[in-house]
């Protein structure tokens, strides 16, 4: 069993985040970032399956971004992933989900080209982006299957069965391997990298590959591919105080007034 | 999750000091301290207990138990990780530190240096897994700084070297005592202060919890009794022999409160800025005012510079050279820092520090124990005036 695990590195947001000032791309480079709180869950669950069974199968943690993106594959490695693959080029810079699922594409084959990869897990979306397309986008790419947003998996020799959970009822799909599966962040409670681990992901291996390792021509990613733009960044304004009411000897009617007027009642 | 950007430690960067792994460690152990030990800390500390079983568990899970030690399931790390560990689990509360210092350096480093090879493969894998929890048994009701006046006493049954042993005597203050699978009990003998491991299931030994406690409250604090303990020749630790032994323990645990307290502190005086920022005092925020200013300023001198000594020492001891005395010092000037600033805080909280919202002053309790233990105040002075007039001034 050969799982890649797509991970990304995001800006922590209990950080200040802003945006570059010239191209109003994320500022990565100015802020603490993390492994994305989604991915660790596709993770852990790629952990879990590859220990199941006989126990041997294989994880390979896949990111794409700058050098500090490493960073999170470093974290998946501490956590249990075997190896880890970063795809780094500056080209890359300001891609949209059509651009980074292509790049991961790529990438999943080239890791599939020895062995062949049977599942490619993914988190429900990205912490910053928050879009939640990629899993999809990656699935059409590769020509598998795709299960997404699944709450529970279940395998069953090279039968995925999957629970997803809607607003109205619950869906249970079936899907053969090789397949693209996103997984929620109802599905598992993600276990903290143990010391072991930590010290362990030193002697891990990590591939660095550029886009013309992938084949990719950079003019199909980046920024200037991306089919939509960004014209322009404000500010959120600053909270404005709430409205005081000033009880004298009305105030629960001024309340009920409010209330109403707001038509919370 | 990293550092927060107003932490005060980032004045002096105590970030650069510290390599990949030894950051990713401290993260992690922040991490679980904000999943699962803050939400509850106030809830064990009012209710003056520890769930120490469930805690050794997820602790051994993680590598917590005995990390810097090697081998026998141990995680290896190096004495800075280990001390940052025990930094961050005592930002969360001295009690849940107090649990791992005597878990991993008193009662599996006593086992890891002066153990039989049986005694190791024994109890150190279970230990560190959190399956099984020690504790340590030197102090006594009438010896506490001074532990060559203990009365509990290790007599053979019998003429030769495979004998039993009886053991009778007390021990008190005894950190996880009655949760504890095995003790290390230092008795007195023919032979000098020995070591003994005693499995706490042994006919003759009983634990009772001491109550009614002002400090420590989320910790198990004991009293140990050995009445006729018998147990076989074989458990004797082998290497400790007189005083030195346990000695040794308490400078490795030591050390682990020499971060350990900077971390009460640290999380008191987060506490205080927070609280100043957003408390509004006349007409601006409590924060704005000169003399806040002066306390938060030397406050975070203080947090600095102790943390400086407390890694600088750290490394001392990953090069082999440092020396108790050294120790003594760390441990001295930390947690009495500590403990001042913890109460400093409470006064920039006012009447709301003195609640449980607010962990200040819970911190300022616990140190007060943290202030006696592993060493008094004035013990560490005589160690470290020693130290500087080759006089003993201890008696």
């Amino acid at each position: 069993m050969k799982i890649v695990v797509c991970v990304k590195h995001v800006p922590d947001a209990t950080a200040k985040r802003s945006f570059d000032a010239a191209d109003h791309t994320v500022d990565r480079a100015g802020v603490d970032g993390l492994l994305s709180e989604l991915d660790e869950y596709a993770v852990e669950e790629a952990l879990t399956i590859a220990a199941a069974g006989d126990g041997d199968g294989e994880v390979v943690v896949l990111t794409v971004g700058p050098e500090q993106a490493l960073d999170a594959a470093r974290k998946s490695l501490q956590m249990g992933a075997h190896a880890a693959v970063h795809v780094v080029d500056d080209a890359v810079h300001g891609s949209d989900a059509f651009g980074t699922s292509l790049v991961l594409a790529k990438a999943v084959e080239k890791i599939g080209s020895d062995t062949p990869v049977d599942i490619v897990l993914c988190g429900m979306a990205s912490t910053d982006g928050a879009m939640g397309v990629v899993p999809a986008m990656l699935a059409e790419r590769l020509g598998l299957p795709q299960v997404t947003f699944a709450a529970e998996v279940t395998i069953d020799g090279t039968k995925v069965t999957a629970r997803r959970d809607g607003d109205v009822a619950t869906e249970t799909v079936e899907a053969t391997m090789p397949l693209v599966l996103s997984v929620t962040d109802q599905i598992n409670e993600p276990r903290y990298p143990s010391f072991k681990g930590i010290m362990a992901a030193k002697k891990k291996t990590v591939e660095t590959w550029s886009l013309a390792d992938l084949g990719v021509d950079p003019s199909e990613v980046g920024l200037a591919a991306a089919w939509t733009s960004v014209q322009e960044v404000a500010a959120r304004p600053p909270r404005s105080h709430g409205e005081v009411v000033t009880d004298d000897g009305d105030g629960g009617r001024q309340l009920v007034e409010y209330l109403a007027g707001q038509k919370l009642i | 999750m990293g550092p927060d950007a107003t932490s005060p430690l980032n004045l002096v960067d105590l970030d650069s000091l510290l390599d990949d792994e030894e950051r990713a460690i401290r993260d992690t152990v922040r991490e679980l301290g904000v999943d699962r030990l803050r939400p509850h800390i106030t809830e064990w500390f009012e209710a003056g207990t520890v769930p120490a079983r469930d805690l050794a568990k997820q602790f051994g899970e993680l590598g917590l138990l005995g990390m810097h030690l090697n081998g026998y399931g141990c995680a290896g790390t190096s004495v800075v990780a280990y001390g940052m560990a025990c930094h961050e689990l005592e930002a969360v509360d001295s009690g849940v530190r107090s649990l791992v210092s005597v878990q991993g350096s008193l009662a599996m480093f006593a086992i890891h240096r002066f153990g039989s090879e049986q005694h190791k493969e024994h109890w150190l894998p279970r230990m560190a897994a959190g399956d099984a929890i020690g504790c340590f048994g030197l102090t006594e009701a009438d010896a506490g700084s001074d532990p060559s006046s203990m009365r509990t006493s290790a007599r053979r049954l019998g003429a030769g070297d495979d004998a039993d042993w009886i053991i009778d005597g007390s021990k008190l203050w005894i950190t996880n005592g009655t949760v504890a699978d095995v003790a290390v009990v230092w008795a007195r003998t023919g032979d000098g202060v020995r070591g003994f491991v005693v499995p706490t299931d042994t006919p003759g030994f009983t634990a009772r919890e001491i109550g009614h406690k002002l400090s420590l409250r989320a910790s198990v604090t004991a009293e140990l009794v050995l009445d006729g303990v018998r147990l076989p020749a074989d458990a004797m630790l082998p290497a400790a022999r007189g005083l030195g032994g346990p000695l040794s323990c308490l400078n490795e645990a030591r050390l682990g409160i020499v971060f350990g307290a900077l971390g009460a502190a640290r999380d008191s005086l987060e506490t205080a800025i927070a609280y100043a920022g957003e408390r509004q005092v006349f007409d601006k925020p409590l924060s704005g005012y000169q003399l806040t200013q002066a306390k938060l300023a030397d406050m975070t001198a203080e947090l600095g510079t102790g943390m400086l000594l407390a890694v600088h020492l750290g490394r001392l001891k990953e090069a082999g050279s440092l020396a108790p005395a050294q120790v003594s010092l760390g441990k001295l000037n930390n947690v009495r820092a500590a403990l001042k600033i913890a109460r400093e805080c409470r006064t920039i909280l006012g009447a709301s520090g003195i609640t449980a919202e607010y962990a200040p002053l819970r911190h300022a309790n616990n140190l007060e124990s943290v202030l006696t233990y592993e060493g008094t105040t004035e013990v560490h002075q005589l160690v470290v005036g020693q130290a500087l007039t080759g006089q003993s001034a201890f008696r």
